[in-house]
């Protein structure tokens, strides 16, 4: 097993508004405890308005208003040593991101610039994050990064409007991987994308994985992606962690009753028989259900899931599910 | 054979740019399809491959360069707005664009109501709104009175779906109706285009570049590419067993929930979208891994295959 590399503990970040005196707290990352670890890749799942992105931001520091971190901590391993992200100020996050965490936004697609060529980009970046670079030197290294990643040459000479979105998607995972950083957080890497541009951004990110030996945060809601490149996998509902396993555990026994559900709902080919949805509707983050936030949508409901939230229980060493059925 | 929906040629040509630099782009060349009473065709393909401009053409928000359109035996081709018609709906893909935000939900009912003189009377309009809700598995109790954002994006794209039910369609056109919907709600959607089929004996264009989706509700499947439909049969036949190499490709890269069954292989991607369109022979030469001399300036005819239309020069030969 992997050391690892980055840890949260007992991590709740919530979104905190005030409407007309009366406060609305949308709880988006409800006591999460991650280890991910050195030289994988890590998925999350879940539906939209799981609170996933948000833990993504958690992640990686971005504390922005109406989000606060209300209790907990998270841990970068820098050389070894864990460096708690909660105590550090403003500068010492910038100087620790790109170079050892970077993040790729959802709908990065448009994060380009659209009024300056892609090269421009490049330079700026360059010239915000690394030391005594002339304008020259800056362009060499991207030109040498875009080569080595296998991309056409001449899209630095290029608008963002010029190419599809597919490239888009692939030049701002370049952008994210230029100074090797140990972490690369990705939201949403490939969706509104068509298939055969999916596969080819997620070729694009194995070949930096493996180039890197780095570590590869992937959040989708396609299970097929996550079949496809994820080491572990785990699934979020409602701001919690339900379940957490390697990839080939999730996919031949899934525990949670959850987790089955959104297997189960994938369409196979050469299999028509029926499949059925999750029932019910996502709960809303603002008025969660008492207990387990899934009992008012889960077919095996009985009494204490209404009552209390389950803890996790290990099923193997590299398995473990919040659910009252395994408890 | 009796057909609701026959489209022969349609072809759509855009100009794009300049006076100067003016560059003809093909959306649509030739496209030639028909959907039988009770059937789910399925129209799929990557983004730009003119699926929707298709769409657009049927429902008459495009005017077709060439081409006819005929709908249950009338020819209703280039006069347009032949949706008014009630006997084509449409469902689209991203459900909260499709309702205005600050507007109660229920007055597009009564509004389609009204419109169509579908019902006298409020009383009457209610019990018709509410039986096309419970097609779909909700009810007007639940439902009144609400705006857009009190609802999931799953069950407004049901309320949509019901609301082009009001006028008793015999075809319903989606267009991507479940890509803006959560993976894990998609299957509530798919699994009513086909409970329609079977109870109502509604037709569905159910056009999508999900093939997973396509094969799981589909009866019969178009795959385009660039304008051109390259491969045409039954899904069983189109996709699981594929004869168009662009098919070939498509079907492969699709990620299956299984992690022993990884990808191997790696792709090639297009570098520019309408340097495809303009290619002089098949469309799909500059990527096709069988690619011969011919494909590079002759446009392949279709050719039919054990019972599936295939547009390729690896089958003229035999």
């Amino acid at each position: 097993m992997n050391n690892p590399i980055l840890r949260t503990e007992n991590l709740k970040a919530f979104y905190v508004l005030d409407m007309a005196g009366k406060q609305k707290v949308a709880k988006a990352v409800n006591e999460v405890d991650l280890e991910i670890r050195e030289n994988e890749v890590y998925g999350i799942a879940g539906e939209s308005g799981c609170g996933k992105t948000t833990l993504l931001k958690a992640i990686f520091g971005a504390f922005d208003p109406p989000l606060r971190l209300i209790d907990g901590h998270i841990f970068y391993y820098v050389n070894e040593l864990g460096v708690d992200v909660t105590t550090l100020n403003a500068e010492e996050k910038r100087k620790l991101r790109m170079t050892y965490i970077s993040y790729v936004p959802q709908g990065s697609m448009s994060v380009l610039n659209p009024v300056i060529k892609v090269k421009g980009t490049y330079q700026d970046f360059i010239g915000s994050h690394v030391r005594g670079n002339t304008r020259k030197d800056a362009f060499e290294l991207a030109r040498q990064h875009i080569i080595e990643l296998g991309l056409p040459r001449n899209i630095l000479d290029t608008y963002p409007h010029q190419l599809s979105g597919g490239m888009r998607q692939r030049v701002t995972i370049a952008l994210a991987a230029l100074l090797g950083p140990r972490i690369m957080i990705a939201d949403e890497p490939t969706t509104a994308l068509d298939v055969v541009v999916q596969r080819g951004v997620i070729q694009l990110l194995m070949s930096i994985q493996q180039k890197l030996k780095n570590t590869i945060i992937l959040v989708t809601h396609d299970m097929g992606v996550h079949a496809n490149i994820a080491d572990r996998i785990a699934i979020m509902y409602a701001g919690k962690i339900v379940e957490e396993a390697t990839t080939t555990k999730i996919f031949g026994s899934p525990a949670h009753p959850y987790t089955r559900f959104l297997i189960d709902s994938l369409p196979r080919f050469g299999d028509k028989t029926q499949r059925g949805s999750v029932p019910g509707n996502p709960p809303s983050l603002t008025d969660l259900p008492s207990g387990c936030p899934f009992h008012p949508r889960c077919p095996h409901t009985f009494e204490p899931c209404k009552e209390q939230m389950p803890d996790y229980t290990q099923l193997d060493a590299d398995h473990k599910v919040a659910c009252w059925l395994v408890a | 054979m009796d057909k609701l929906l026959e489209v022969e040629q349609l072809t759509k040509v855009f100009s794009l740019g300049s006076i100067l630099s003016k560059v003809k782009i093909t959306a649509t060349d030739s496209v030639t399809f028909y959907i039988k009473p009770a059937e789910i065709f399925a129209l799929a393909g990557e983004s730009g491959c003119g699926k929707t401009t298709a769409a657009k053409m049927i429902l008459g928000f495009e005017t077709p360069t060439s081409g006819v359109i005929t709908h249950s035996g009338k020819k209703e081709a280039i006069k347009g707005k032949a949706w008014i018609t009630g006997g084509i709906q449409a469902i689209f893909q991203d459900p909260f664009a499709t309702f205005n935000p600050l507007r109660v939900v229920d007055r597009y009912f009564f509004e389609n109501v009204r419109n169509f003189k579908l019902a006298r009377g409020k009383a009457a309009a209610i019990e018709l709104i509410d039986r096309k809700l419970r097609l779909v598995g909700l009810s007007y109790e639940e439902f009144a009175g609400k705006y857009p954002s009190e609802f999931s994006g799953g069950q407004l794209q049901r309320i949509s779906i019901a609301r082009a039910l009001l006028t008793d369609p015999k075809l319903l056109i989606a267009d991507e109706p479940v890509s803006m919907v959560d993976a894990s709600l998609r299957m509530s959607i798919v699994n009513l285009f086909k409970k329609l089929r079977d109870e109502v004996g509604v037709s569905v264009l159910y056009i999508t570049h999900d093939l997973a989706t396509a094969y799981y509700i589909s009866d019969r499947i178009a795959v385009m590419f660039r304008g051109n439909i390259v491969e045409m049969g039954t899904v069983e036949q189109v996709l699981m067993n594929p004869q168009h190499p662009y098919t070939q490709l498509l079907r492969e890269s699709i990620p299956e929930a299984d992690p022993a069954r990884r990808w191997s292989s790696t792709v090639t991607l297009s570098e520019l979208e309408h340097e495809e369109y303009l290619r002089r022979g098949c469309k799909f030469a500059g990527r096709c891994p069988n690619v011969m001399d011919i494909c590079k300036t002759v446009i392949p005819e279709d050719i039919i295959v054990e019972d599936t239309l295939v547009k390729c020069h690896l089958y003229s030969g035999g």
